[in-house]
C-alpha cells in the first residue's frame, strides 16, 4: 500500500533537472505580449493629473489601461468588491496599481511603467493603529468581542495578576516564484488561464467578472507554484485578471509576472497585530481569566482579514483551558498593503498571545514555563468517555443558507457566511471547551510534551543553561518549551468541501484530479498514494495532472491545511466508485460476492483468480462499464457562528510541541538557536517524509517570522524592506545545528483520510519556542521581565536585555 | 559585441545587445533554458545560480546579475547541464532522495550551487549555501543531501569544461575593438573589454563617462532594478594586472579587480578575523564576482570592506592616464555618494602594511549570513606595556561615509588597555558619529552596538570571549 510511505516528491526529479515547470516557464506562442502595473507613489490622496503620454510613447509599449478603460468589472477583491483592479482618481497606498502596460518585452513593460506623470493631491494616511484607533476606521461596525463566562471578575479576583502588551510585526511570503498569470485568448471569446494561485476557482470567478462572461467560459490551470503559503490565494487575482483583459482587448496571449521588488510592493502579507493581555492566576500559576485586545493592521482592502482575526481569536487560547476569557478584535483599516492570508491565517498571532501570557506569569512567579504551561493544559483525551460514534454524522447548516447576491464570490475565505442554525455542539465526553465553545476531545499534548521533555532532555539542558548563565556575564542561553493546538477546517463551513475527477483507462493507467493545488506541500503526492492505495497499484501508475476548473468545478482554495484532508477523501470516494464497479462486474462473471474482489499489488484478486488491473480495466471497458467517477466531500460535524463566537468551526485538532535553545550576545543583541527538538503529531501520516519536511519548513518559516523578518514603513507609508536585500527570510546558517524532528505515533481519532491529519500550518507555530527561548535568555540578565516583542531583532533583544537590567 | 563561450559542453556565440544584457534573461528568453529561475534579480536569492568555469576555477554566480560580456571565453553550466546520458548528478540524486525540494523553484539553484562545492571538494555547505534562499524545507535535508554527495564521483563534463576554459578564457571577443581604441559605436551599447590597466586607462581618458563594471554586483542592480541604460560600459575581467596580490615584507597589494572570495582567502592568514566577516558578506556566488576595488570605489557607507582596510591603515592607489596618486584610504571617502576620484580616474589598487594582527571585525545585522550590516565596527589597536600607543578604529553604518572615530582613538591613546579604559572611553562615539534610523537599524541601537562593540574588543583580546558564532550547544 503506497499510503503513509515515505516516497519522494512526485516532481523531485523534475525539480533538481530543472524541468518542472512553473508558469513562467510555459513557452510562450509569438506575439506574446507583456504586463506592468503603473504604482501609486504616495499613500492616500486623488491624482489631480495624469500624464501617461510618455507611457504610450516608450518603445514597445502597445496599450496603456486605466481603470476607465476595462469593459467590466474592475475588481480583483476576494470579498466585499473593496478592491479595483487599477485605482481610478482615488489611492489608498504606496504600490496600488493605477494604470497596466501591455508591451512587447517584460523588461519594455517594467521601463515603461515608471514613465507616467502623475500629479497627486494627497491626502492624511492612516498608517499605524493609534491613526486607525484615532479615526475609527476599521473594517466591521466595531470590534468583534467573544466572551466565556465573567472574565473581569475571575482576573480581579485571582491571587496573581500579570497585564501587558506584545506587538507582533507581519511577514512577507517570499514565496521563491513571484506571482505570475498567463492568459490565451480561445474562441468566440472564451479565456485559458494559466495562473500561479492557490484557488483556481477564485481566478476563473474573477477572470469571468473580468471580461463579462459567465465562469464556464474560463478555464484555469495550475500545475504547481513555486511556493504559496497564503500568498496566492487571493493575490494573484491581479495579475491573472490584468492578463484576461488584455488579451481580450489585444486577441494576443498576455503573460504578468511582478519584478521582486514589486511583488513586495504591491501584495499583502501577513497581518500585525498588539495584543493586550491581563490575566489573573494562582500561586501555582493555572489561569482564572484571561482578557486579550487584539489590534491589527488589515490595510486599506478587506481581503481576507476579517476570518483571519476571527482565526487569531479562535487561537487565543491554544493548548491551554481558560475558565473564563474575552477577547476583543479590532479589524483597523489603514493606508498599507491589504493584509492577507499567510499560513496560520492569523492563528500563530492569536497563540503568540497566550504563550506571552503564560512565559510573563511563569516569570511572574518564578516558575519553570514548561510547568505553567501543562498545568494549563486542557484535560486529556484519554480520561474523556469514548464518544465520536454517538455523535451526529453531520451537523453542518445545509437547508438554511441564505440566496447569495449576484457576484458574490461563494468560494472565498472573505465571502459572508450563511447564518449558522443556533444547535448545541454535542459533547458527550463532557469535555472542557475553548472560549468558542467547542469541546476540546482528542487533547494529546500532556502524552507528547512528557515524550519531548525525555528526548530532548530538557530538565538537564535547563539546568545546564543556567549555571553557563551564571558563568558568562556577556552571553545568555535560554531554552523553552511552546505547544501548538491548531484548529484543523475552513472556519466558513460551506468551503469544507471537495470534489475530485478519476478516470482508468483500458490499459490500466489511472488519471487523477482534484480541487487540490500543488504549491510544494506534496498535495500531489499524497493524494496519489492514496488513489493508488485504493487500486492496489504502484504510484507510477497513477498520472498527477494538473489542477483545472474545467475537470473539478467549485474548488475551495488550498488553504486552511485543508489540502489533503478535503481532497484524499474526494479521490477516495471516486476510486471507491470505480473500485466497485470494477468488483461487481468481476465478481458476477466468477459468481462471487462482490467482497470476494480485492485489489492489491497490482492485481485485482477474484476469489481464488486473480488479473492484471490491466486486465480488469478492459474487461470492465468491454463489458461498457464507466471507468470514470466524480468523487465529492464535505467534512462532518462542524458549525459555526462567527457572530456570537460559538459552535464547532474545526473537525478536529492537531497538536505539536517544540522545544527550542538560543544563545544571545548582550553586547550587540546577536543570537543563535542552538538547537531545536520537535515532537509533532500528523495522525497516521500519509507520507511521513513529507510531513517531516513541512515541519522543519514550517519551523524555520515561523522562527524566521519573530526573529529577523522585519517589514519596516516609512513615515510616508513606504515599504522600505521590498527586497531579499533588506528583507530578510532565514538563510541556510539560521537552522539550528542540532536539529531533531519526529511525528507522534497516533491516529486521528476523526475519520480523516486513512486517520491522517493536516500538517500545512500548525507547524509554522512550533517556531513561538524561539521566541520564548530568547525571552529566557534575556531574562537571565536580571529582574524584570523582557517584554520581547517580535520580530526580535538584535536591535529589539538588545532593548530587552536593558530592561531587564533596569528591573523594569 | 559577439560573445562565445561553452553552453553545457556546447559553443555558442552570440550578440550581446546591449551589453548589459543579463545572464538569466538570455537563458530564459533567447535559449528558453528555463531551469535557471529569476528569484529576486539581483543576486540575493541564489535561484539564477549557475556554474562558470575559467581558467581560475569553477565558481557559482547568479546569472541576474552577470552581464553576458562577463562570459566570453568561458564555460558555463546550467542545471540542464548536469545529468549525463539521462544519469542525475549525485547531488541531484541525493536531494530527490532526501526529499531536498519542495516547491522546487530554489531547487536548481542549490542543486547547482552544491554541483560547484563538489567539483570543488568543498564540503563546508552552510557557506556555500549562504546565498541561496528555500522558503519551504528549513534547509534541514537540502543540508543532509549535500553530505550525502560529498566525494561521489564528478561526472566526465567537469574535465570538458575546465578544458575550454583552460584554452579560451584569456580570449578576446570577435568584435571587440582593438585595446584602448574607441569602442564600437554601432553597438547599442558602447562596450569595451580591455585587457589592461593600460588600456583602461587610455579608454577612461577619452570617454571619462564610461561605467566600470567589474562584478558587475552592483552595476547589475542598476541594470535590473534602475532600469538604466548605460550607453557606455568598459569590462575589467580582462585586465589581469588589475587581478594581480602582492605580498611582500612591507606590505600586501589588493588589486582592485581582486574577487572577494580571494581577499577571503588571503585574509585568513593576515587577518583571520576580517577574513571571517568576508565570509559573511555576501554570499559564495556574489564574492566570486564582487571586486575589492568595487567595494571601494562605489563609495556605499555600509561596504565591509572600507572600515577594515582604513583600521589597517591601508592606502588607496589610484589611476588616470598615466597620472598615479596614493591615499590613506579614509580620505577617499569625501561624503555621502561623493569620493575623491576624478573624471578617467580609476581604483588601481590598495595595500595594507604588514602588521601584527590584532584586527578586528564586527559585523552587526540582522541576518548573521547575507546581510547589509547595520553597523560595521574594526578595531586596531597597538599596546606596549598594556598601554594604547596606536589606536585606528573605523565604522561603517555610522555615517553618510566609512569613517574612522577619531575621538574614540584619541580618548584611548595613552590609556591603559583594560576594561575601564573601553567602558569609559565608549561614550566618546557619541561625539565621532550621529548615525541614521533607517530599515535595518535605529540610530540609538546603531550607538549602543557601536559602544559595546569596543568591549567586545577588550573582553575578547583580554578574556578570551567567543564570538557567538562559536557558542555551541
Amino acid at each position: 500500500m503506497s499510503v503513509s510511505k515515505p516516497l519522494p516528491h512526485d516532481s523531485g526529479h523534475l525539480h533538481v533537472q530543472g524541468t518542472a515547470r512553473y508558469v513562467d516557464d510555459i513557452p510562450s506562442p509569438q506575439g506574446t505580449l507583456h504586463l506592468a502595473f503603473g504604482l501609486s507613489q504616495i499613500a492616500h490622496g486623488r491624482i489631480a493629473e495624469i500624464d501617461l503620454q510618455p507611457v504610450r510613447d516608450a518603445p514597445g509599449v502597445v496599450a496603456v489601461l486605466e481603470a476607465g478603460d476595462l469593459p467590466h468589472s474592475n475588481d480583483v477583491s476576494p470579498s466585499v468588491h473593496d478592491e479595483p483592479l487599477l485605482s481610478g482618481h482615488s489611492v489608498h497606498y504606496v504600490g496600488q496599481p493605477v494604470f497596466l502596460v501591455v508591451a512587447t518585452s517584460h523588461l519594455a513593460a517594467r521601463k515603461a511603467a515608471r514613465m507616467a506623470r502623475i500629479d497627486y493631491q494627497p491626502r492624511d494616511a492612516i498608517l499605524t493603529i493609534e491613526e486607525a484607533l484615532d479615526a475609527d476606521a476599521r473594517f466591521e461596525e466595531g470590534p468583534r468581542i467573544w466572551e466565556k463566562g465573567d472574565a473581569e471578575e475571575a482576573i480581579d479576583t485571582a491571587p496573581h495578576h500579570v497585564e501587558g502588551r506584545i506587538e507582533m510585526g507581519g511577514q512577507e511570503h517570499f514565496y521563491l516564484e513571484g506571482q505570475a498569470a498567463m492568459a490565451w485568448p480561445q474562441e468566440g471569446g472564451d479565456m485559458l488561464v494559466m495562473s500561479s494561485t492557490q484557488h483556481p476557482t477564485e481566478i476563473q470567478h474573477k477572470v469571468a467578472e473580468a471580461i463579462g462572461r459567465p465562469m464556464h467560459a474560463v478555464r484555469v490551470e495550475t500545475r504547481r507554484m513555486g511556493g504559496g503559503f497564503g500568498g496566492k490565494e487571493s493575490q494573484g487575482n491581479a495579475l491573472a485578471v490584468s492578463c484576461a483583459v488584455a488579451a481580450r482587448l489585444t486577441g494576443k496571449p498576455c503573460k504578468m509576472r511582478y519584478d521582486r521588488d514589486d511583488d513586495m510592493i504591491i501584495t499583502g502579507k501577513r497581518h500585525d497585530f498588539r495584543i493586550d493581555y491581563r490575566a489573573g492566576f494562582d500561586s501555582d500559576g493555572l489561569l482564572t481569566g484571561v482578557d486579550f485586545i487584539h489590534y491589527t493592521r488589515c490595510g486599506w482592502a478587506q481581503d481576507l482579514s476579517l476570518p483571519v482575526a476571527d482565526r487569531a481569536m479562535l487561537h487565543s487560547d491554544n493548548a491551554y483551558h481558560l475558565p473564563a476569557a474575552r477577547i476583543e478584535s479590532h479589524r483597523l483599516r489603514t493606508n498599507t498593503q491589504s493584509a492577507t492570508a499567510f499560513r496560520g491565517f492569523g492563528g500563530p498571532q492569536g497563540m503568540v498571545g497566550i504563550e506571552r501570557v503564560m512565559d510573563h506569569v511563569a516569570h511572574e512567579l518564578g516558575l519553570d514555563p514548561v510547568l505553567v504551561r501543562q498545568r494549563n493544559f486542557y484535560a486529556p483525551a484519554s480520561v474523556l468517555a469514548q464518544p465520536a460514534s454517538d455523535v451526529p454524522k453531520d451537523n453542518s447548516p445545509e437547508n438554511n443558507a441564505e440566496p447569495p447576491e449576484a457576484g458574490v464570490d461563494l468560494t472565498s475565505r472573505g465571502a459572508v457566511a450563511a447564518s449558522s442554525q443556533d444547535a448545541a455542539v454535542p459533547n458527550a465526553g463532557g469535555a472542557q471547551t475553548t472560549p468558542y465553545g467547542q469541546p476540546v476531545e482528542d487533547f494529546i499534548l500532556h502524552e507528547m510534551t512528557e515524550s519531548l521533555m525525555q528526548s530532548s532532555d530538557y530538565a538537564a539542558r535547563r539546568a545546564k543553561a543556567a549555571e553557563w548563565n551564571a558563568q558568562n556575564p556577556i552571553l545568555k542561553r535560554g531554552i523553552a518549551m511552546t505547544p501548538v493546538k491548531f484548529g484543523i477546517s475552513f472556519t466558513l463551513t460551506h468551503l469544507n468541501q471537495a470534489g475530485a475527477l478519476v478516470h482508468v483507462y483500458q490499459d490500466g493507467s489511472v488519471h487523477l484530479n482534484h480541487g487540490g493545488t500543488e504549491m510544494g506541500q506534496g498535495l500531489f503526492l499524497k493524494v496519489a498514494q492514496v488513489a493508488a492505495a485504493r487500486f492496489g497499484l504502484p504510484l507510477e501508475a497513477v498520472k498527477i495532472t494538473a489542477t483545472d476548473t474545467a475537470k473539478v468545478p467549485n474548488t475551495s482554495a488550498t488553504a486552511a491545511s485543508s489540502g489533503s484532508d478535503l481532497n484524499g477523501m474526494a479521490v477516495k470516494t471516486a476510486c471507491d466508485e470505480i473500485a466497485g464497479r470494477i468488483a461487481a462486474h468481476l465478481a458476477k462473471l466468477h459468481q462471487l460476492p462482490a467482497d470476494a474482489v480485492t485489489f492489491a499489488e497490482g492485481r485485482v484478486h477474484v476469489g481464488e483468480e486473480s488479473y492484471t488491473f490491466e486486465e480488469a480495466a478492459k474487461l470492465a471497458y468491454e463489458a461498457r462499464i464507466s471507468l470514470s467517477a466524480t468523487g465529492f466531500y464535505k467534512t462532518p460535524k462542524v458549525q459555526w457562528d462567527r457572530i456570537k463566537g460559538q459552535g464547532r468551526p474545526f473537525f478536529y485538532f492537531a497538536y505539536g510541541a517544540a522545544v527550542s535553545e538560543v544563545v544571545i550576545d548582550t553586547l550587540t543583541g546577536e543570537y543563535r538557536i542552538l538547537r531545536a527538538d520537535i515532537l509533532h503529531d500528523c495522525g497516521a501520516s500519509l507520507n511521513p517524509a513529507i510531513d517531516i519536511g513541512q515541519i522543519e519548513g514550517g519551523y524555520v518559516q515561523g522562527a524566521g517570522w519573530l526573529t529577523t523578518e522585519e517589514l519596516v514603513w516609512d513615515d510616508d507609508g513606504r515599504l522600505r524592506t521590498h527586497a531579499p536585500s533588506t528583507y530578510k527570510i532565514p538563510a541556510i546558517g539560521d537552522v539550528p545545528e542540532v536539529f531533531n524532528v519526529a511525528l507522534w505515533d497516533g491516529a486521528n481519532r476523526e475519520d480523516t483520510i486513512y486517520r491522517s491529519k493536516a500538517v500545512g500550518e500548525p507547524p509554522f507555530m512550533l517556531g513561538i519556542s524561539v521566541l520564548m527561548a530568547l525571552s529566557d535568555a534575556v531574562a537571565a540578565c536580571g529582574t524584570g521581565y523582557p517584554a520581547l516583542d517580535a520580530p526580535a531583532t538584535p536591535e529589539r533583544v538588545l532593548a530587552a536585555v536593558q530592561r531587564v537590567r533596569d528591573g523594569v | 559585441m559577439n560573445i562565445t563561450f561553452l553552453l553545457n559542453g556546447e559553443t555558442v556565440s552570440t550578440q550581446a545587445a546591449p551589453a548589459t544584457a543579463t545572464l538569466l534573461d538570455w537563458l530564459r528568453e533567447s535559449r528558453h533554458l528555463t531551469g535557471t529561475k529569476e528569484g529576486c534579480n539581483e543576486g540575493d536569492c541564489g535561484a539564477c545560480t549557475v556554474m562558470v568555469t575559467d581558467d581560475q576555477g569553477t565558481r557559482a554566480l547568479n546569472a541576474c546579475i552577470l552581464l553576458l560580456p562577463q562570459l566570453h571565453g568561458k564555460a558555463l553550466r546550467t542545471v540542464e547541464g548536469l545529468a549525463e546520458n539521462g544519469v542525475l548528478h549525485p547531488v541531484q540524486k541525493e536531494m530527490v532522495d532526501h526529499h531536498a525540494s519542495q516547491c522546487g523553484f530554489c531547487t536548481p539553484g542549490f542543486v547547482i550551487a552544491m554541483v560547484t562545492s563538489h567539483a570543488n571538494g568543498s564540503t563546508d555547505h552552510a557557506t556555500a549555501l549562504a546565498g541561496n534562499l528555500c522558503r519551504c524545507t528549513g534547509y534541514a535535508p537540502i543540508l543532509r543531501a549535500a553530505k550525502a554527495a560529498e566525494g561521489q564521483p564528478i561526472p566526465g563534463w567537469l574535465t570538458i569544461d575546465r578544458d575550454y576554459a583552460r584554452t579560451n578564457s584569456g580570449a578576446t571577443p570577435s568584435a571587440t575593438v582593438p585595446e584602448g581604441q574607441r569602442p564600437d559605436a554601432s553597438a547599442e551599447a558602447a562596450a569595451a573589454l580591455p585587457g589592461s590597466s593600460d588600456a583602461l586607462a587610455a579608454l577612461l581618458l577619452e570617454q571619462p563617462d564610461t561605467t566600470i563594471i567589474a562584478g558587475a554586483t552592483d552595476v547589475g542592480l542598476w541594470v535590473t532594478k534602475k532600469l538604466r541604460d548605460l550607453p557606455r560600459v568598459a569590462f575589467l575581467h580582462r585586465c589581469r594586472d588589475l587581478q594581480q596580490i602582492e605580498v611582500s615584507e612591507e606590505s600586501i597589494r589588493i588589486g582592485a579587480a581582486v574577487t572577494m572570495d580571494r581577499v577571503l582567502t588571503l585574509m585568513q592568514k593576515h587577518h583571520p578575523s576580517y577574513a571571517s566577516m568576508i565570509r559573511r558578506y555576501g554570499s559564495a556566488q556574489v564574492r566570486a564576482a564582487a571586486t575589492i576595488g568595487g567595494n571601494i570605489a562605489n563609495g556605499s557607507p555600509i561596504g565591509d570592506n572600507p572600515p577594515a582596510l582604513i583600521a589597517l591603515g591601508a592606502t588607496l592607489h589610484l589611476r588616470s592616464g598615466d597620472v598615479r596618486r596614493g591615499m590613506p584610504i579614509e580620505a577617499f571617502f569625501i561624503d555621502y555618494g561623493k569620493q575623491d576620484r576624478g573624471p578617467s580616474e580609476f581604483v588601481e589598487a590598495v595595500t595594507i602594511p604588514r602588521q601584527p594582527d590584532r584586527l578586528k571585525c564586527y559585523k552587526l545585522s540582522k541576518r548573521f549570513d547575507q546581510d547589509i550590516s547595520a553597523v560595521c565596527g574594526c578595531f586596531n589597536l597597538t599596546t606596549k606595556d598594556s598601554k594604547i600607543v596606536e589606536a585606528r578604529i573605523a565604522f561603517g553604518g555610522m555615517a553618510g561615509t566609512p569613517k574612522r572615530a577619531t575621538t574614540l582613538e584619541q580618548a584611548l591613546i595613552g590609556q591603559r588597555w583594560a576594561r575601564e579604559t573601553a567602558e569609559q572611553a565608549m561614550s566618546a562615539l557619541d561625539e565621532d558619529f550621529a548615525p541614521l534610523t533607517d530599515m535595518r537599524a535605529s540610530a540609538t541601537y546603531r550607538l549602543d552596538a557601536a559602544r559595546n562593540m569596543l568591549l567586545r574588543y577588550f573582553l575578547e583580546d583580554e578574556a578570551g570571549l567567543p564570538a557567538i558564532s562559536e557558542v555551541r550547544v
